[in-house]
């Protein structure tokens, strides 16, 4: 691994570790939700980006992410940490049954079977409402979410605290996609992508390489949507919605597909996007709207994709 | 009542179910099979096709006859003029690719359901359906305009078959089907034919709309059903596959009217996802679908 490419990926983290100090405190919250839904883009970017899996479904993976930390801390009676490593097991198990059965469908199939399985994982939330409490949703209590750990207190509803824990989170994450495509796993992914029936030829178990890649993002997706229980405190139903599996692939394709930090930038943009806007008149949806259609009309490389094809050619 | 009047109204409850779904999928079926790219708006399509029905149907003076009537002039002109520009300009700047047109079609429908929103306003309207004739059985009425609804879907699917199998439009439309490359070679205007099946598909599911309307309400998020609907259809049937279609149609139809007469609704649409996916594992080009090629 060329040291440009640590470098840069360090210089990111440490400018961000940086912006606490000046930002207010506006901006620390928005950051933390960006970072933390980045990895949640991220995850998905490895799907969508590197092995050509185009799914529309993610919302599923959050979501049981979401709901297994929320009533793991107010139902089951878990710790945050605790609750933390249940919702990730359950991602793993619930990605694992998903990835065995959508992954028998190709091209356009793929992503009609996510669309609908998402659309009954969503249902699902709705029809066990005593649980999920539907659309009002679930709140953890501030009392959950002040906790001792390993000897020493640690207080979620501590601002600049669920920023440097968003950090660390999105560090490991940064760290773990970038050994990932840059292994040989990751070229086989991007191998599948390219030419799905000559990697098979080649010799590559391509149904494995799917799966693993599938697994990974899934669990990925559930970690951020814990992450996002645990430390804003609320999982509702709207969460677990088709808007929620548009965002990644949105976020991913704003920042440039198949690059690591494409879907980090893609998330931030879109914030300040519809910040900006909700500024006039909440048109959120129509934003979010013209900006797909504008990015597969006129920018489908994205940012980072069309800066690296055009002036940094090693950029990851 | 008793457990067979219970049965007789699920299975009407059913058979309606069936036509909506067979009516409302088959423009997405019609689409995918030519052209071979999903359009995602077409929910959006078919909301926008309630909207207008509502919206002709307050317009026009003469009673809700006068206005079903009209409805099924303005309705399907607008959306299908709507589709013609979805088409040139979108779906053709990006080649009809496959991935690209579903990421576009998503797009347009957030801006259509946003559009819809500000324009109509976020409460549901009803719409009056153009006879109120009810059929008295002894334990239930039924709604003679939802058995209306039934039969009319039958003349639109026969009307489709009818013009593909038995006219040359529909032959040239098939020999587009079955390849693009040969049919340009032949003379045939390729993109002529694809403008004219998208905005045909878009009209389509904007005549369902009218006629399903007066049996549910016009509302801004109405178009994730019928969408989620037609894909269930259309994946069970078989990807393209018009006959397939139908008769997933009636499969899913008779199941969800069933299922929501018994238990619940909701029950009702996660058992036919799973039914997809149980599908999917068997066969995974569907019922009646061939090997894409």
């Amino acid at each position: 691994m060329t040291a440009r490419i640590v470098l840069l990926h360090l210089a990111v983290l440490l400018l961000l570790f940086a912006l606490q100090f000046i930002a207010s405190d506006y901006v620390i919250l928005t950051l933390t939700r960006i970072m933390v839904l980045a990895v949640y883009a991220s995850g998905y970017n490895l799907l969508f980006g590197y092995s050509g899996l185009l799914s529309l479904g993610h919302a599923m993976f959050f979501a049981t992410g979401l709901y297994a930390a929320a009533i793991g801390t107010t139902r089951a009676g878990l710790s945050v940490p605790e609750a933390f490593l249940a919702a990730t097991l359950i991602g793993v198990v619930v990605s694992s049954i998903m990835g065995v059965i959508v992954l028998r469908a190709r091209g356009v199939g793929f992503m009609i079977v996510t669309l609908m399985f998402s659309q009954a994982a969503f249902l699902t939330v709705l029809y066990f409402g005593d649980y999920t409490r539907g659309d009002e949703g679930i709140v953890i209590l501030d009392t959950i979410r002040i906790f001792s750990f390993l000897g020493r207190t640690i207080d979620l509803t501590d601002p600049l605290l669920r920023y440097n824990l968003a950090l660390a989170l999105l560090a490991i994450l940064v760290a773990l996609i970038l050994v990932l495509v840059r292994s040989r796993f990751g070229h086989v992914l991007v191998a599948i992508r390219e030419n799905e029936d000559r990697t098979a030829m080649l010799g590559y178990d391509v149904a494995r390489y799917k799966f693993i890649a599938f697994v990974i993002s899934g669990t990925l997706s559930a970690v951020s949507g814990a992450t996002y229980a645990l430390m804003f405190a609320y999982a509702g139903s709207t969460l677990a919605s088709i808007q929620y599996s548009i965002h990644p692939l949105l976020w991913t394709l704003l920042g440039g597909a198949s690059t690591t930090l494409g879907p980090m930038l893609g998330t931030g943009v879109m914030f300040l996007l519809v910040d900006f806007a909700s500024g006039f008149t909440n048109v959120s949806l129509l934003i979010t709207g013209a900006v797909l259609i504008a990015l597969v009309l006129f920018f489908p490389k994205g940012i980072l994709g069309s800066i690296r094809q055009r002036y940094l050619k090693w950029l990851p | 009542m008793s457990f067979l009047p219970h049965l007789l109204l699920a299975v009407l409850e059913g058979t309606v179910a069936a036509a909506v779904l067979a009516l409302s999928a088959l423009g997405l079926s019609l689409v995918f099979g030519v052209m071979r790219v999903v359009n995602v708006a077409h929910g959006e399509f078919f909301m926008l096709g309630a909207m207008l029905a509502w919206w002709t149907a307050k317009m026009m003076p003469g009673g809700p006859f006068a206005g079903f009537i009209a409805a099924f002039i303005v309705a399907p002109a607008a959306v299908g003029a709507l589709a013609f520009l979805t088409e040139r300009l979108l779906l053709r700047r990006i080649n009809y690719d496959p991935e690209a047109t579903i990421v576009a079609t998503i797009g347009l429908l957030f801006v259509i359901q946003q559009m819809a929103l500000t324009f109509f306003g976020a409460d549901a309207k009803p719409v009056a359906a153009p006879f109120s004739y009810r059929i008295v059985f002894p334990w239930f009425g039924y709604s003679g305009y939802k058995l209306f609804v039934v039969v009319a879907s039958g003349a639109v699917l026969l009307g489709v078959w009818w013009v593909l199998s038995r006219t040359r439009f529909g032959l040239i439309m098939r020999v587009t089907q079955f390849d693009r490359e040969t049919a340009t070679a032949f003379g045939i205007p390729v993109n002529t034919v694809y403008s004219v099946v998208f905005v045909a598909g878009a009209a389509l599911v904007a005549v369902a709309a009218v006629l399903i309307v007066p049996i549910q309400q016009a509302h801004y998020l109405m178009g994730l059903d019928p969408l989620l609907m037609s894909f269930i259809v259309v994946i069970i049937g078989g990807l393209g596959s018009i006959k397939g279609s139908v008769i997933a149609a009636f499969m899913i139809g008779m199941t969800d009217g069933v299922i929501s007469v018994f238990f619940s609704p909701t029950l009702a649409s996660i058992i036919s996802t799973l039914a997809v996916a149980f599908v999917l594992v068997v066969r995974p080009q569907g019922l009646f679908g061939a090997e894409t090629r």
